[in-house]
């Protein structure tokens, strides 16, 4: 049978915004999946974002979802998470949205290891705001603001992620739709701040600025430069030049956020 | 033994013409019909739901 996906988002809601080609749809579907298979319950299930096209995500979703200021995602999830703490937080947003405006954010939520996942679709541009250059734009690249190439050399955000604390870190890609559902069902089994990047495409504001012909090829770029982590640990560096290793990166054990505050809750009531 | 063929539904009203399904079936069984997908060649279809996981307009539904 087919996958019934409909279970899951607002009635009406579709068709969704995201333009022909872009994957956001792509990662959504994933996430739905991954929701099914851990089989979480709506009610006690917040989806948090920011702004952009990808926090554009919650609206579809019939869950408790929260669509909130650009790059606060982690910011009201925090809130969410610390009032509920059985509550199941995902929050979800682009690489603008999660590493320029909302970076500060993001890095003290990794510090802080709170019991959350957040998805982070990586387009290298801030596509509903016309074409910004972001954190993740590549050097080189040509986005509205840098019409003759960006100066400036890109985040890594799963390494940004693993260097500020967070303790899952795993990356995807949309051309491997079979991939993010497994990722990020086990970003959300983690006890403690999961990331998972999914790489993506913006054919509308990235593509035709750079040259990509088709929604075909920026997907076919996705696929070559992806290498699966264990292929990656027997390939040398200069065959490692230029691709971006998947699968989950990080993963360590350390206290999360909301037990360690229950902690000090206690030792304040005593 | 005859073969027992899925059945392909597009949802045409979501589907935005971006091409992946077509480009990316193995064995070629969409094609672009004006804006949007269509079945071309359903006998070849080998019910590997790649166009359904693909698809990001949740426009197709494989059944097998």
């Amino acid at each position: 049978m087919a996958f019934d996906y409909d279970k899951y988002i607002r009635p009406g809601k579709l068709p969704h915004i995201w333009c022909p080609g872009c994957g956001h749809g792509i990662v959504m579907k994933g996430m739905i999946r991954a929701i099914d298979t851990l089989g979480l319950d709506k009610n006690n299930t917040a989806i948090v974002s920011g702004i952009g096209c990808a926090s554009r995500l919650p609206g579809y979703m019939d869950f408790c979802t929260l669509h909130t200021a650009h790059g606060r995602a982690a910011a009201f999830a925090t809130g969410v998470k610390m009032a509920k703490p059985e509550m199941n937080v995902i929050l979800v947003g682009g690489d603008g949205d999660g590493t320029a405006i909302g970076g500060n954010h993001f890095i003290h939520a990794c510090r802080r290891n709170i019991d959350m996942t957040y998805i982070i679709m990586n387009n290298n541009i801030y596509g509903m705001t016309g074409g910004q250059f972001s954190p993740c734009t590549p050097t080189g690249a040509k986005a509205s603001t840098t019409p003759y190439g960006n100066p400036d050399p890109a985040f890594d955000v799963a390494k940004l992620a693993i260097g500020a604390g967070a303790t899952f870190v795993a990356r995807g890609t949309a051309y491997h739709a079979t991939q993010i559902d497994k990722l990020i069902v086990e970003a959300i089994q983690h006890k403690g701040f999961s990331v998972v990047e999914i790489l993506d495409d913006c054919p509308t504001t990235y593509g035709r600025r750079n040259k990509f012909k088709s929604v075909i090829e920026m997907m076919n770029r996705l696929k070559e430069i992806a290498v699966p982590i264990k292929a990656a640990e027997k390939m040398s560096a200069e065959q490692l030049e230029g691709k971006v290793i998947t699968g989950v990166l990080y993963k360590e054990e350390r206290p999360h956020y909301t037990g360690e505050y229950a902690k000090v809750i206690a030792r304040a009531q005593k | 033994m005859e073969k027992k063929l899925p059945t392909i539904e597009i949802i045409e009203k979501y589907c935005k013409g971006c091409h992946i399904c077509v480009e990316f079936c193995p064995t070629k069984v969409l094609e672009m019909k004006g804006f949007v997908a269509s079945v071309k060649n359903l006998e070849a279809c080998i019910k590997c739901m790649q166009c359904e996981l693909r698809c990001p307009d949740f426009a197709i539904k494989v059944s097998a």
